[in-house]
């Protein structure tokens, strides 16, 4: 037997990080790479005496990401402390939600790897309070710890044990990441910590009903890493189990560098986390009317919008999930071609080459943009009605981009308009046909690919600016003489 | 007589006509203290000087016409579990020895607003385990009474220094008895409102879902009006209920006359009980029928229980609450340890003291992966239980009346190496704390070795009016609470 004969069965759980403005149980600022311990309190800090207030739009987030993933949203719903000693725990536990959480039994449609859309069932979404983050390599042998993040608040979604391979694992945890991104929730920013990533995988001999034993992977923090990892624990488990092994009952960590899961601690060294209710929060009860005022205000979702762009649009499904990668990309988008009313395909042209290659070059993001939807739209117009050439009209772009300024006028200035005097063109040609004498005979001997080197030729010599269907016409009015 | 005889409201009265200066009640206090805490040993720290700020600025507002209210000028003081900026708070405890607050709690802030100057922190044992003050980490406390005897705990340097008139009033925390018993113990009035009824924000917690501040004093009105100046719902505790308190002095006077008291069996039949107290519980009771009440037995089942479930959810919650005292970011941090598990080890080890180790290590144990559904839920489960007694039994009667300690005061030393007859000392105070209900206790009398017995009454959740009303009814018909311990003679 081999990998091939080996069924791998994937759950995974992801930490996301709630775009509040406020930490989860006080008032400190949750913003991302403030000086250590500048945003902290008494109560972030575990001070003696302090008791936790719960933040109200956190539980607004939570109950929108619930409900775009289909979640049911209990009404009651309990705080537990998860007991544990680390220095980036102040108070010695995380303030959790364990055996009520907040929303339960939802489900989120991915591709699957046949292509066919496969539903991951979500088995349960609950909130916690982040950890803060411990600093070792500050010289002196000393740790330091650093509580900016602690308090700072986290939805954990954990899904069933549905993936089927490592691209699947991938392709859940990119739709999820949108999906809250969508919503306004969550950054999605892997590198900076605020989406992250747990793993159980196990495997079983293909056919089998009984999933193998599972292993808990940790610490994988790029979508890269999530396939890399899971694909390394699946040959692992299967050479295991070739070799007469079993797989044992642990968390591994992933070690990025190496390309490899080391042993973090076995069954046995498993923490006891010592759960119980909260005493200092009442359970979180959520009153009649509050789901559905949520649901009536969620956007339409990543998946909806992408049939939507290759339905309605009749977008290549390529083009369709780049516009709808972003939710503020996509409704530019829809502004843009509802001026424009022309072939959306030529428009999501315009957006995947030079609109997010200018944004990219420029770093900066479509908020900032200097250009309003119907300039841009004005400017597709200038090249189907033949007025601009489409390399002019690249030019104009990048203009209106730094300036905001009208198409139309940076053309006229720039003297990018396509010459239409029909005079013009024809002198071109007649200068471009008597200096290459010896191509025109080529043509005329039926060597037709010479138009092309021709038509080029022309172009060059009015700078681009003649409208190529006369410099077309023309050429073959004169050497069809 | 002397101006430290005079009750908060008494003193009061006579700093709002200016008869006398909050400046000379502060030294008056902390003349007695000079006197006699070197015996009693009910301050851990005095703080004379803020006090005397405090006071003079009390006596300003007086000539200013801007006079905070009735307490305005009363000296008081804390048990040293109440944050004070800029104060230490040690919580009675070698690990929180050397720190200093950031912040007032709301208790503390509602005083400063009230205009009472804050003589200073009071002993307790440690993180408020105990019965006796032995406790402390620093010293024990002596009964005012006899300086052989303990005066209870945990709130014992409270109940001390009100007792021995080294302050007109002082707060306290009671989780299982550590406002009432020491009251009893010391022939002072304390109430444990209804949990809920006063922010724990800015309180070293001890067992969260228990823990509730109260009012030490010497009299009842005192009480009510400590208790009115505090009570307030507090945004910053998510267990303070957004209820308003009613005025407690007003009905204060009215008297019991209709009332029906019960008289839980359960409480009565309990073997142990000192003869000399139940004779003098028994007398009060009367009394109030005396006075216009009806006595009517009631049954409180599931109270053999309260004591194995406190003992159950109180560490469980501890062990919880005591996990950051780890030496990371403040207080005691053990030196030159080996490793992050020696720092944690050896601080927590050299830092507590015996009772809130085992404490933490029952707590521990009843939370632990497979022994959470035997021990710590089937508590919670009791605890229903328990709190459903006297669900019933209010449905007939209006409060219940019980001692509130077993015994008078006990001899130093005498349970400190028992852990158990220590415990059983809260028998009659844990269920009111279990069930979340007020408890007040009141001196009802004194054993022919002159140590004060105090009657402990139960109310209904948010009826601390009534249960105050009860033991005005009964204090205003004898001199108990007047009687001065013979700290001149000792």
């Amino acid at each position: 037997m081999s990998v091939s004969d080996f069924q791998p069965v994937i759950g995974l759980e992801v930490h996301a990080q709630l775009l509040t403005r406020s930490k989860i149980f006080c008032g400190c600022s949750t913003e991302f790479g403030a000086p250590p311990n500048a945003h902290t309190c008494a109560v972030c800090l575990g001070m003696p005496g302090v008791l936790p207030v719960l933040n109200q739009t956190v539980v607004e987030f939570a109950v929108r990401a619930g409900r775009a993933l289909g979640c049911r949203i209990n009404p009651v719903s309990v705080w537990s402390r998860k007991n544990y000693f680390y220095p980036d725990l102040p108070k010695g536990y995380q303030i959790s939600q364990y055996d009520q959480p907040l929303c339960s039994h939802g489900a989120l449609e991915i591709d699957g790897d046949d292509g066919a859309p496969r539903t991951i069932r979500i088995l349960r979404i609950h909130l916690e309070e982040d950890a803060g983050k411990n600093v070792h390599d500050s010289g002196g042998g000393e740790s330091l710890v650093d509580l900016n993040r602690s308090g700072v608040p986290l939805v954990e979604i954990v899904s069933e044990p549905d993936l089927r391979s490592s691209a699947e694992a991938v392709e859940y945890l990119k739709a999820l990441r949108d999906v809250l991104v969508y919503l306004g929730v969550n950054d999605g920013n892997l590198e900076e910590g605020s989406f992250r990533c747990d793993a159980n995988v196990s495997v079983m001999p293909k056919g089998a009903s009984k999933f193998g034993q599972r292993v808990e992977l940790k610490n994988i923090n790029s979508f890269r890493f999530v396939q890399k990892a899971i694909d390394y624990e699946i040959g692992r488990q299967v050479e295991l189990i070739e070799s007469g092994g079993k797989v044992a009952q642990e968390t591994r960590q992933f070690d990025s560098v190496r390309g490899e899961t080391r042993s973090m601690r076995s069954k046995e060294e498993a923490h006891d986390y010592r759960y119980f209710p909260e005493p200092d929060l009442p359970p979180l009860r959520i009153p009649p009317g509050y789901v559905e005022r949520i649901e009536r205000e969620l956007p339409e979702l990543p998946r909806a919008k992408l049939q939507r762009f290759t339905g309605t649009y009749g977008l290549p499904a390529y083009d369709a999930k780049i516009l709808v990668s972003d939710r503020a990309l996509a409704d530019f988008f829809e502004k843009v071609q509802s001026a424009y009313g022309g072939p959306a395909k030529k428009l999501a042209n315009w957006f995947t080459g030079e609109l997010l290659r200018l944004l990219k070059e420029e770093s900066t993001g479509l908020g900032a943009l200097k250009f309003s939807p119907d300039q841009f739209a004005a400017l597709l117009k200038l090249v189907d009605a033949g007025e601009l050439s489409n390399n002019a009209a690249k030019d104009v772009f990048a203009e209106m981009f730094r300036t905001g300024r009208a198409p139309k006028d940076i053309a006229q200035e720039k003297g990018l308009g396509q010459v239409q005097d029909s005079g013009a063109v024809e002198a071109a040609v007649g200068a471009v046909l008597a200096a290459n004498p010896g191509e025109v005979e080529k043509y005329r001997a039926g060597k037709k690919q010479v138009l092309g080197f021709l038509v080029g030729q022309v172009m060059k010599a009015m700078k681009g600016k003649g409208n190529p269907a006369l410099v077309n016409a023309a050429l073959k009015a004169k050497l069809g003489e | 007589m002397e101006l430290t005889e005079l009750s908060m409201l008494e003193l009061g009265k006579k700093l709002g006509s200016g008869e006398v200066s909050s400046v000379e009640a502060v030294r008056a206090c902390l003349s007695r203290v000079e006197r006699f805490d070197g015996k009693v040993k009910a301050f851990l720290r005095v703080d004379a000087e803020g006090a005397l700020a405090q006071a003079e600025a009390a006596d300003r507002r007086r000539k200013d016409g801007t006079r905070a209210g009735p307490l305005d000028g009363v000296p008081i003081a804390l048990k040293d579990l109440f944050l004070t900026e800029g104060l230490p708070t040690t919580a009675g405890s070698r690990i929180l020895e050397s720190f200093v607050a950031p912040y007032d709690g709301t208790a503390v802030e509602l005083l400063k607003a009230a205009g009472t100057p804050i003589l200073g922190k009071l002993n307790m044992d440690e993180f408020a385990m105990g019965s006796s003050t032995e406790n402390s980490a620093y010293f024990p406390t002596r009964n005012p009474w006899n300086l052989a005897l303990s005066p209870g705990g945990s709130s014992g340097g409270s109940a001390a220094a009100v007792s021995a008139r080294m302050a007109y009033g002082a707060l306290g925390t009671d989780t299982g008895g550590s406002i009432r018993q020491p009251a009893a113990l010391t022939g002072t009035v304390g109430l444990k409102p209804t949990y809920g009824r006063v922010s724990r924000f800015g309180v070293v917690a001890f067992a969260s879902s228990l823990d509730q501040v109260g009012p030490m004093t010497r009299d009842v009105a005192d009480c009510a009006a400590l208790l009115q100046a505090i009570a307030v719902p507090d945004p910053r505790d998510s267990t303070s209920a957004p209820v308003k308190a009613p005025d407690y002095l007003a009905e204060l006077e009215a008297g019991v006359r209709g009332m029906k008291l019960g008289l839980p069996r359960e409480y009565f039949e309990l073997d142990g009980m000192d003869p000399e107290v139940r004779a003098a519980v028994e007398a009060a009771t009367k009394a109030l029928e005396a006075l216009g009440a009806e006595l009517v037995p009631v049954s409180l089942p599931h109270t053999r229980y309260a004591l194995a479930t406190y003992y159950l959810v109180a560490p469980a919650e501890a062990s919880s609450n005591l996990a950051r005292y780890d030496g990371v970011r403040y207080g005691l941090r053990a030196s030159e340890p080996k490793n992050l598990l020696s720092m944690y080890g050896r601080t927590r080890d050299q830092g507590f003291g015996l009772e809130v180790k085992r404490r933490i290590m029952l707590g521990t144990y009843a939370l632990s992966a497979g022994y959470y559904d035997a021990y710590y839920l089937k508590a919670q489960k009791v605890r229903t239980l328990i709190k459903k007694d006297f669900e019933d039994a209010f449905r007939t009667v209006d409060a219940v009346l019980s001692p509130t300690s077993p015994t008078p005061a006990f001899r130093i030393g005498e349970k400190v190496s028992d852990p158990l007859a220590m415990y059983l000392s809260d028998v009659f105070t844990l269920p009111c704390n279990l069930a979340g209900l007020p408890g007040l206790s009141l001196p009802c009398g004194f054993t022919r070795a002159s140590l004060p017995v105090g009657l402990q009454i139960l109310g209904r959740p948010w009826d601390e009016a009534r249960v105050l009303r009860i033991a005005r009814a009964f204090e205003r018909e004898h001199d108990f609470h007047r009687r001065t311990p013979p700290l001149e003679a000792a």
